[in-house]
């Protein structure tokens, strides 16, 4: 079984994040770049259903694909120090300011490449919070979907999950291919071993450019893109306002700020 | 401009932020509401979509739909957008929403931008970004403006109109996605989380006993919400986490309760109106964003402060 798992650099969730004002894009510069954390549960399942089905002994690997500057490769290597096999990356200087059409349209070239039997997505990327891809590969590929999964079997060429949304929790099931998103209370994803790490400098990433994919620099990117932002403003920081300590009476004190407020 | 809104419901009920997307899409002119479900939800519905001032309701109907994921609503809508003309359509940011969006606009070749908090007569949407410290506008270039708009955005307005519900029924491909089992979220008597104007939330502070905070989330009429450390824990349940990869809640007021306000939850709650913190750690970042805040234990606080409340209010 061959698992292909969609991920993204993104910038670290716990720093502060800005738009640059020329581009209108994220800054991506000043901040530190990770893999998105929410990609990690999906290469910690892809690793999982490969150890649940025989290990890498019975043919099973798992590549990384990603779409983004060359620094990405950074986040791919980390990918591949938790344990995938190899990593394909498209890089071209005509991707950049790529929206989620244009992401997915490359994402779909890649797979269709090495076509697989599983692709494992995120729910989302942490900086962008569109949480379209998935859905925009099934339709792109014309493949099943399986989102928001809160547990993944596979057996034979059958995958099930747990799908859990507000609405409940849905059991379902799909034939392979299928594109399947999971949830961060999916796993606990691995931290790479020193061994881990060390293998991961060896393993292979490939760069594709766009013309390797047959796709034009007029597709994607900002040239091509489905959307535009017209213009943003910061907003000013929230202030912190009055504060209390309690001696006893701290539960009136909100209760009359509340009602001063005419909140409650 | 042929605006549509796609109309959120439960067998015909429709949702809240059914009417605030009617009101909004109400803003460029003529609106048509669309409702995907199993025959007989069109009619159901009709009253309540002509509340909100909607000049056509077009009701696409399967029996088989609800047996199936977003793919099929998504092929109905697509097909009819195209065939009518659409040049926006408007739909809420839920999960499942979202979905259905991004299938549309693939399906369409068409622009899509999520989680807008509004929306003008010329469709530009509105964002508000990285937990509330940016607000963006932006704008669908390329074929129909495809835009899901958060729950909560706006104050429904309601304005009376008399449209009949179209029926139709076109042929649906199935996907071969299959639902064995369906367990419905237990609803409770509480709002939903997104909807409501009070959001009550605990964290790790809690130590797992959510019944204080459960107790002033009843007396206010509020929803209830938690931080990851309280849904990692089970505690409660994922649907109710609030943060960066939980919900957007912008009520207005919300209460954190044992929470420490780390980056990634002030990211879902931090355009809320008003903002209420108890905390035993008086350098607890959430300090930094609160309106109100009180230094002390969440066991002593909030019960105090919960039959305060009860007694004035009688
Ligand atoms: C990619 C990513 C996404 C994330 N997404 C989210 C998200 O969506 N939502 C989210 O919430 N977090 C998210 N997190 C996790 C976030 O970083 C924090 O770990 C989490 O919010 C902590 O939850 P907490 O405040 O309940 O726990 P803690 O940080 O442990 O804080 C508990 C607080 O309770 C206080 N306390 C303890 N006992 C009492 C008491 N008796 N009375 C009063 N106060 C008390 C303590 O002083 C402390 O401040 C994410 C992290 C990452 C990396």
């Amino acid at each position: 079984m061959k698992i292909a798992v969609c991920v993204k650099q993104v910038p670290d969730s716990w720093a502060e994040k800005k738009l640059n004002a020329s581009t209108k894009l994220i800054d991506r510069e000043s901040v530190d770049a990770v893999l998105n954390d929410l990609d990690e549960y999906a290469v910690e399942s892809a690793l999982q259903i490969v150890e649940a089905n025989g290990g890498a002994e019975a043919g099973h690997t798992v590549t990384l694909i990603s779409m983004g500057p060359e620094r990405a490769t950074e986040a791919l290597r980390k990918g591949l120090s938790m344990g995938a096999d190899d990593a394909v990356l498209v890089s071209d200087v005509a991707l950049a300011g790529s929206d989620a059409l244009a992401t997915s349209l490359i994402l779909a070239k890649v797979i269709q490449r090495i076509n697989p039997d599983l692709i494992l997505c995120g729910t989302e990327s942490t900086d962008a919070r569109m949480s379209v891809i998935p859905s925009m590969l099934s339709e792109r590929l014309e493949l099943p979907q399986l989102s928001f999964a809160g547990e993944v079997n596979v057996s034979a060429d059958q995958v099930s999950i747990k799908r859990v949304t507000d609405e409940g929790v849905d059991s379902m099931n799909s034939p392979m291919p299928v594109i399947v998103s999971v949830i961060e209370k999916i796993n606990e994803p691995r931290y790479p071993s020193f061994k881990g790490i060390m293998a991961a400098k060896k393993k292979k990433i490939e760069v594709l450019s766009l013309v390797d994919l047959g796709v034009s620099a007029a597709e994607v990117g900002g040239a091509g893109a489905w959307s535009l932002v017209n213009d943003f403003n910061e907003q000013a920081a929230r202030s912190a306002g009055v504060k209390v300590t309690d001696e006893g009476a701290g539960g009136t004190a909100l209760s009359e700020f509340l009602a001063e407020k005419r909140l409650a | 401009m042929s605006t549509f809104v796609f109309i959120d419901h439960i067998d015909g009920a429709i949702t809240k932020t059914a009417g605030e997307l009617l009101t909004i899409a109400r803003r460029a002119g003529e609106v048509t509401a669309v409702l995907v479900g199993t025959p007989g939800d069109g009619t159901k519905a009709a009253a309540a979509i002509n509340s909100f001032g909607a000049n056509k309701i077009i009701a696409i109907e399967d029996s088989a739909i609800n047996d199936h994921p977003s793919a099929l609503v998504a092929q109905g809508l697509a097909d009819l957008l195209l065939e009518k003309g659409a040049t926006t359509l408007l739909i809420p940011s839920t999960a499942r929403g979202k979905e259905i969006a991004a299938r549309v606009a693939v399906r369409t070749n068409s622009g899509i931008i999520t989680d807008a908090v509004d929306v003008t007569a010329d469709s530009i949407a509105t964002q508000s970004i990285f937990g509330g410290s940016a607000v963006v506008h932006s704008k669908v270039s390329k074929g129909i403006a495809i835009i899901t708009v958060r729950p909560n955005s706006v104050e429904p307005e309601s304005k009376p109109s008399t449209c009949d519900v179209e029926v139709v029924s076109p042929k649906l491909t199935p996907t071969k996605v299959l639902i064995s089992n369906r367990e419905p979220a237990k609803r409770g008597g509480r709002p939903e989380l997104t909807e409501a104007s009070i959001v009550v939330s605990g964290g790790r502070g809690t130590n797992g006993d959510f019944a204080p905070v459960e107790a002033l989330a009843d007396l206010l009429g509020a929803a209830v919400g938690a931080s990851r450390a309280a849904t990692d824990a089970g505690w409660y349940p994922h649907s109710h986490q609030v943060g960066q990869t939980g919900k957007t809640v912008s009520p207005s007021l919300y209460i954190a309760c044992g929470i420490s306000g780390a980056i990634q939850h002030r990211a879902g709650m931090q355009t809320s109106k008003v903002i209420v913190a108890i905390n035993k750690d008086p350098e607890a970042p959430i300090f930094e964003v609160t309106d109100f805040g009180v230094v002390g234990d969440l066991f002593a606080v909030l019960p105090q402060a919960t039959s305060a409340i009860a007694a004035r209010k009688g």
